[in-house]
């Protein structure tokens, strides 16, 4: 056979033909080829809090998907330029289902959620949403619930003390939902809040929680993102409740557990959909009963009865029978915001800017 | 309030000025020399990785401590080399040393963020730490705070009883002088720089194998940018950035006991209290802005281009 002789431009045309044919199919995704989902993280997926708690749920979803499933992260992206500019990249480069799990990437998110109309959107513990972009988040404060039945159950000194990061409805929502845990089982029991006006801090977060100590709390809760107040605890020989995941690395003695988010079904759940082509915008926010939010593993120090009644009050969320702020609820004045037989509404709950009877001191505003 | 958290609150404030104390003293010897170092920042966080994951692998607390301080001299001859021998801005030079050591720490260390580490544990130092109030507030801290106070007085000695230290500043307040009586203006300035950037790393190691062992991201959290101010404030003056160090301290930890005995002011205020206070009581010592002015080193900041 003799071979035909290729101009230099033929061959050019040949090369970029290929290139071209190749870049296409790489756009468009066949039924055969596996879904691809982008996660962009604000911090280092081994921080043992919020992005770690994304970071396994990524790994969950390959774990049941295999083969269907492409997944690609990105980690430590700044709230900001660069967070557009990650987001950006990830639809570019053909990712059917993007997650971006930080509150401050809710603008990046619809600025490129315009931009490519086919690409999903998820974006975490945001309020704006778009045809093809969806948010999602947990209703941590039903585990916080939980970890207050404990506490009310384990304090001898009757003084709890909380660390907390900035006075937002969502941290304070997390104070009263505790309170009511805690006073359901034990109405003795006071709530000492600490603000640090930092969310990462871990010295800070320490010194916070040992002032507490010092002043009496034998529990502490927190909700800043550091291991620093569990720190403090196992130094003092007091008890606390992690927070994002389970933190009894820091101190196998003085955790009790840890109010924990659990995103693995919640993130399943929307790739399939996407797999499927059943996926709409929709505003997530689940909590004990969708799995989304878990408790970490209870410390052996806890009585079995204790053990027993948290997985009964457990049991009772789940079913719908127990509500966190189901009335009557009192403020600190006792005067009641939510009275008996009624439930405070997911919009009330949304915005949340005063203390239950129990917490001690005033909100600062 | 009661006299166990009075000492308590003490305790907790002499721990809390303990890493501005050591990154302050460093920048106040660089700076005597005439160099101004703003790396502070990106020096700490690399020491507080490097003594960590140093610490983690060998199983020696105190290994880790010292490749803490290598980490931070290492930084701080970057720095040299750009800001010294290439005679660079050095205002630039030390903002973009503590970008890139914010940017390498995160780096080298995301392996490590969240691993678990049994930190340098507290020594009570017998009779001394008996003595009532002073032993617990001073005497029962972990080495590492001890180490700060020696630190401070040979700071202070070299400073003020030295020759060197004379040396040093003659370097800082006029270069030109300095090297017509035949001093090494140049060594001098290096050996300045590095002793800022060990001094650095050390209070970076306080952070990570102390004070909360563990590593994670800008787990400085600013505290490289307070000492600078520090220095400033306490016109250049060991003694005082000592004081405002504690003060900053102090202040610190009283938002939080504040907050627990249940005043109600805004946390976002409380928080800029230690900043005030300690600047206020800062510039109430140095009187007036001229003497601020004049206990500055002269030359500082200025790249010196000797004339050979």
């Amino acid at each position: 056979m003799k071979q035909e002789k290729k101009s230099l431009a033929q061959r050019f045309a040949k090369v970029a033909g290929v290139a071209l044919a190749l870049f296409m199919s790489a756009q468009s995704v066949s039924a055969a080829e596996p879904v691809k989902v982008g996660f962009v993280y604000v911090g280092p997926t081994g921080d043992a809090g919020w992005t770690y708690s994304h970071d396994n749920a990524r790994k969950y979803v390959e774990e049941q998907l295999g083969d269907k499933v492409k997944t690609t992260y990105v980690e430590s992206v700044a709230e900001g330029a660069d967070a557009e500019r990650v987001i950006r990249q990830l639809a570019k480069s053909g990712n059917d289902l993007i997650f971006t799990t930080s509150f401050g990437y809710m603008n990046p998110t619809l600025k490129v959620a315009k931009q490519f109309p086919k690409v999903k959107f998820e974006h975490a513990s945001g309020y704006k949403r778009a045809k093809n972009v969806g948010t999602y988040f947990d209703r941590i404060y039903e585990g916080r619930y939980l970890t207050g039945v404990i506490a009310g159950k384990m304090t001898k000194s009757n003084i709890i003390g909380y660390v907390g990061s900035f006075p937002i409805p969502e941290v304070v929502r997390g104070i009263d939902a505790f309170t009511q845990g805690l006073r359901s089982v034990n109405p003795k029991a006071v709530v000492k809040v600490v603000w640090v006006s930092s969310w990462y801090d871990p010295a800070k977060e320490r010194e916070a929680a040992e002032t507490l100590i010092l002043q009496g709390a034998d529990i502490i809760n927190q909700h800043t993102d550091s291991p620093g107040p569990i720190q403090a605890a196992q130094a003092k020989g007091v008890y606390a409740f992690g927070y994002h995941s389970d933190m009894s690395l820091y101190g196998k003695d003085a955790h009790l557990t840890a109010a924990t988010h659990n995103w693995g079904p919640v993130y399943l759940e929307k790739v399939k959909s996407v797999m499927d082509g059943s996926w709409a915008s929709t505003d997530f926010w689940g909590g004990l009963a969708s799995g989304a939010t878990a408790l970490a593993p209870l410390n052996s120090a806890i009585p079995e009865d204790v053990v027993k009644l948290v997985e009964e009050r457990k049991q009772a969320i789940i079913d719908g029978k127990l509500h966190p702020f189901q009335g009557p609820v009192k403020d600190q004045s006792g005067a009641i915001k939510v009275p008996a037989g009624e439930v405070m509404s997911d919009k009330d709950l949304l915005s949340l800017n005063w203390y239950v009877e129990g917490v001690e001191g005033e909100l600062p505003k | 309030m009661d006299y166990d958290l009075i000492v308590n609150i003490l305790y907790a404030t002499v721990r809390t000025g303990t890493p501005l104390i050591l990154v302050a003293l460093g920048e106040l010897v660089c700076e005597k020399s005439g160099v101004l170092n703003l790396g502070q920042e990106g020096m700490m966080l690399m020491g507080a990785v490097i003594g960590f994951i140093a610490a983690l692998e060998t199983g020696n607390l105190w290994l880790g401590v010292t490749f803490a301080m290598a980490a931070g001299l290492m930084m701080s001859l970057l720095f040299g080399f750009i800001a010294l021998n290439l005679s660079a801005n050095q205002v630039a030079t030390g903002l973009a040393l503590t970008i890139f050591g914010t940017g390498l720490s995160a780096f080298v260390g995301s392996d490590y963020v969240g691993t678990p580490l049994v930190g340098v544990e507290p020594w009570h130092i017998p009779l001394l730490s008996d003595i009532p109030f002073v032993g617990r507030i001073l005497f029962s801290h972990d080495p590492l705070v001890y180490l700060s106070f020696g630190l401070f007085v040979g700071v202070y000695l070299f400073l003020n009883r030295s020759h060197a230290g004379l040396a040093l500043k003659a370097v800082g307040e006029s270069p030109e002088s300095a090297k017509a009586t035949g001093l090494p203006v140049f060594r001098i300035r290096y050996l300045a720089v590095m002793f800022g950037g060990a001094m650095a790393g050390l209070a970076g190691a306080y952070l990570s194998l102390a004070y909360t062992p563990l590593w994670a991201e800008n787990m400085t959290a600013g505290r490289g940018w307070i000492a600078l101010a520090l220095v400033v404030f306490a016109s250049w003056k060991a003694e005082r950035v000592l004081l405002g160090a504690y003060l900053f301290g102090a202040f610190s930890i009283m938002h939080l006991v504040a907050q627990g005995l249940g005043f109600s002011v805004s946390p976002n205020l409380l928080a800029i209290m230690p900043y005030l206070a300690t600047i206020v009581v800062l510039v109430m010592l140095s009187s007036d802005k001229a003497r601020v002015k004049l206990y500055a080193p002269v030359s500082l900041g200025k790249p010196f281009h000797p004339v050979d």
